[in-house]
């Protein structure tokens, strides 16, 4: 039904995807994996023909014999919305704020004429009870709603013409495993009940082997393989699927144990935010964090996982000191952490973050960004032997020293996220909070990322703090884990143990929620 | 104490409990009545009145203690000035009884407490105190003048807006075109431009070679075709730098607005270039531009003395300027607070404009 044929991008000369081939049927689905820069989206665009400027196009992307890559973009309007529909990876911005839901929805059957006003908020009624949301209002705002809600309404608008082709670029990716698993149960239903072909573009292998009937890799704008789902999981012929396979699955060899004291200890923290206001009077103070206990130990790894909201941050920026507690108290180096603990404990603690491109100064140095935390430090080393150990500090995170005179936009995800390592190393901390830090990464590199974290922490006899919403990436760096809902921890033990047997329900409904890799592709382990 | 058992939605419902506490998810409140046992506040039914409402009484409390408060301001920067307003105002040789008698005519004596209580119930009355140099009451003066700058800031803001908003989308939707460098360039001269040269320019083309309008003047409003005309001249020198700058808000605006992710949703939906740029850009752009408007508003009324000048027009900025030099303070308190009024009201309205272009900003108050 949809054929792409030698389809070949450049944007202003710049190759961007060369002689991409496949064919999608009505009621399967379709997923396009690769790492970011791959020409993944740029594959959707083409077909939506809503490329950036300068983007020339060759080959064919054929719907129902129709080459859509040689419209006009007057014909182009008219099928968008209408025959192909399509959903992005950031529901929070996906929707006008200004408009409500309904109008947004009821646009996409206005647009294309095929209802007036009135019986066009009737379907955008039915399309979002479709969808799940038969309880929230037409006339409500974006901001209203939730990621989850959001990302259903972006649905609805997609599907309301009931469009042959439904392209679906990373639309689970912003959200929590648990939203992702019924926002993916909700796209998997829509393709069985309407019969259409969804594109789901993802890079997250373990999305697609759950949902997809075909799969396609891609790599550097070249399609290096596809076919049905599981033949292309089981053979994995192409190496660079079976890289991809190996990253995912990439687990650190990890030499380190926790051995002798405690360094940190959070006992009964407990943080309150003041209540929302009711009339002149404010309501009971909002506790996001609830008597939460905790101990990390020399050399240890303690995950700690969660979905949004659930209290994670806030604790996190308990223990290095931000905000203030309201009650209990957090220990490090047998001291009490508040905002007002001296420099030389907040040496001892430092953070890493998960955004590698949001938290630098763009016009620094790298040695400016790496020295920073030395303000920190008693005595502070003199320029040449700051210079030294900034030198040190890259060489050690894998950089060379030399990259001390570039500024942040020379570097890759990657290599920045290197960068927020080094500059959290420098004061020789002895405890490190991993704030998502891989979460933002590609799996190859955030792979990389975790070898280098385990082989830090064993030379540089490190603690860990990890804190991430991926279980995955939490069970391969921690040996305990904590699980923590609604501000408070609802299970605790050693990692293998809660993962291979969740006592809580919440840890066993997250566990069930995550996409996993099927097991016949573990080929070489 | 979060757990709910009753999902909101077919789905949701874990993601839901777990939103952040009362930050992101206030309006999921409404919408399961099985949830007013948790721990969000419940409220009233979602409407999109109530909330709007809400707003702008929350604002007009906001609208009289700012009132208030410049009133005190004002009052005291009088009190404060060195020396005695009537001594002042008569200048240096001034007899002592003719001091003493303006003083009392001005209401000088008694404790100060009173005197502001006196000064503010008749504003509040519309009784302004009487002009010194004029002898007639500041009030009408005031009035008689205010029917010429209100006016004429009025319809330069319109024609401002009116040039403005076509010229900034043109120039927004052709980014990057012969069509946006030149009006961009268009712009930039109307900036750089003064008013009163543009307005000097205007009178020897149109009133003195033409011969279409007056030189300056105003008829009063007697004659309302007339009335309107002397006034097109003055309104077009000072819409037109106010359009520059407002185009290139809109312009800028605009442009960051097409780049959300939401004007690929609408693009993805079937909308053309057009249309995404009308329905969905416009509103969103409108909040810096709405700003704008409001500061022009403010300036016009009151800053449009050299245009008064050129034109001969018996605006307010004139009263001001002459109150001034008269040492006339009685007439410039009382404008000044009319001005401060004036600002205040148009900062209420603009805030307004921000809550119906917006709803997000309708909630808080």
């Amino acid at each position: 039904m949809i054929g792409i044929d030698r389809l070949s991008l450049d944007i202003y000369g710049m190759e961007i995807l060369k002689g991409v081939t496949f064919e999608m049927r009505a009621g399967e689905v379709f997923g396009l994996v690769g790492e970011s820069g791959s020409g993944k989206s740029m594959t959707a665009l083409s077909l939506m023909q809503l490329l950036p400027q300068g983007a020339r196009t060759s080959g064919a992307a054929r719907l129902d014999g129709r080459d859509l890559l040689t419209l006009s973009e007057r014909d182009m309007c008219g099928l968008r919305g209408n025959d192909i529909g399509m959903i992005f990876q950031e529901p929070m911005t996906a929707l006008n704020p200004v408009r409500s839901i309904g109008d947004q929805v009821a646009e996409t059957l206005r647009i294309h004429g095929a209802a007036g006003r009135r019986e066009a908020l009737d379907l955008a009624r039915e399309k979002l009870d479709r969808v799940g949301l038969s309880q929230i209002d037409l006339d409500r705002f974006p901001h209203e709603l939730s990621g989850g809600q959001r990302q259903r309404v972006c649905i609805a608008t997609a599907i309301a013409l009931r469009p042959r082709l439904l392209i679906a670029d990373e639309p689970t990716t912003a959200l929590d495993v648990t939203t992702q698993a019924q926002i993916l149960t909700l796209l998997r239903d829509l393709v069985d009940d309407e019969d259409m072909a969804l594109l789901l573009i993802t890079h997250d292998l373990a999305v697609v082997a759950d949902m997809a009937d075909h799969i396609g890799v891609m790599q550097r704008g070249v399609l290096v393989e596809h076919g049905a789902t599981d033949v292309v999981l089981r053979e994995q012929r192409h190496p660079y699927t079976r890289s991809l396979f190996e990253a995912s699955r990439h687990q650190p060899t990890r030499r380190s144990a926790p051995h002798g004291q405690a360094l940190l200890e959070v006992r009964q923290a407990t943080r309150e935010y003041p209540g929302p206001r009711k009339g002149v009077r404010r309501g009971p103070p909002v506790k996001a964090v609830n008597q939460v206990s905790l101990t990390l130990h020399e050399g240890e790894s303690l995950g700690l996982v969660g979905e949004s909201g659930c209290g994670k941050s806030t604790l996190t920026r308990a223990i290095l000191g931000l905000d203030p507690i309201q009650g209990g108290g957090i220990r490090a180096f047998g001291n009490a952490v508040s905002p007002t603990m001296p420099h030389a404990m907040r040496a001892g603690i430092q953070v890493v973050f998960q955004d590698p491109y949001g938290s630098f100064n763009p016009r620094w140095k790298v040695e400016h960004l790496v020295a920073e935390p030395f303000h920190l430090i008693s005595d502070k080393p003199q320029a040449s032997e700051r210079r030294e150990q900034v030198g040190r500090a890259l060489e050690e995170v894998g950089l060379s020293a030399s990259d001390m005179e570039k500024y942040p936009h020379e570097f890759s995800g990657g290599q920045r996220q290197r960068i927020a390592i080094a500059r959290a190393l420098i004061t020789n901390p002895r405890i490190l909070v991993l704030d998502e830090a891989v979460s933002a990464l590609d799996v190859s590199i955030r792979a990389q990322i975790l070898d280098l974290l385990a082989d830090l922490q064993t030379r540089l006899d490190l603690s860990y703090l990890f804190i991430s919403h991926d279980l995955t990436v939490v069970r391969a760096i921690t040996d305990r884990v904590l699980v923590m809902k609604s501000g408070e921890i609802v299970e605790e033990g050693a990692t293998e143990t809660v993962f291979d047997s969740p006592g809580h329900p919440y840890t066993q409904a997250l566990l069930a929620a995550a996409p996993r890799l099927p097991a016949f592709s573990r080929k070489e382990s | 104490m979060l757990r709910q058992t009753e999902p909101t939605c077919r789905g949701d419902a874990i993601a839901l409990s777990l939103a952040p506490i009362g930050i992101r998810n206030h309006g999921d409140t409404q919408s399961s009545p099985a949830r007013s046992t948790s721990l969000w506040p419940s409220r009233a039914p979602p409407s999109n009145v109530a909330p709007m409402l809400r707003f702008i009484l929350g604002r007009l409390v906001s609208l009289g203690l700012s009132l208030i408060a410049a009133s005190l301001v004002i009052f005291v920067v009088i009190e404060v000035v060195p020396g005695d307003p009537a001594a002042f105002m008569l200048g240096l040789n001034a007899n002592e009884e003719t001091v003493q008698a303006l003083r009392e005519d001005l209401g000088l004596t008694g404790s100060k407490v009173s005197r502001y209580i006196t000064w503010i119930t008749g504003l509040v009355q519309g009784d302004f105190g009487t002009s010194y140099t004029y002898r007639v009451p500041v009030s009408e003066l005031i009035l008689q003048r205010l029917w010429v700058s209100l006016p004429l800031a009025g319809f330069a803001l319109i024609l401002s807006t009116l040039i403005a908003f076509p010229i900034g989308l043109i120039a927004a939707s052709k980014r990057g075109t012969a069509a946006d460098y030149s009006i961009m360039g268009g712009t930039q001269l109307g900036i750089a431009v003064p008013n009163f040269w543009f307005a000097m320019l205007l009178v020897l083309v149109f009133a003195v070679n033409l011969r279409w309008f007056n030189a300056g003047g105003f008829p009063g409003w007697e004659a309302p075709g007339a009335a309107l005309k002397s006034l097109l001249l003055p309104a077009v020198a000072l819409a037109l730098p106010q359009a520059a700058i407002l185009a290139r808000v809109m312009r800028s605006a605009l442009i960051e607005t097409m780049g959300q992710d939401y004007i690929r949703t609408a693009r993805a939906k079937g909308l053309t270039r057009r249309q995404v740029t009308l329905r969905h850009a416009l509103r969103n752009a409108l909040i810096p531009v709405l700003t704008i408007i409001g500061l022009q508003f403010s300036f016009l009324l009151a800053g449009a003395i050299i245009i008064e000048n050129v034109f001969f027009l018996p605006g307010l900025g004139r009263l001001i300027f002459q109150g001034i030099t008269q040492r006339d303070l009685v007439v410039v308190e009382s404008v000044t607070m009319l001005l401060v009024f004036a600002v205040i009201l148009v900062t209420f309205l603009v805030d307004i404009a921000y809550a119906l272009a917006d709803p997000r900003l309708r909630r808080r108050s």
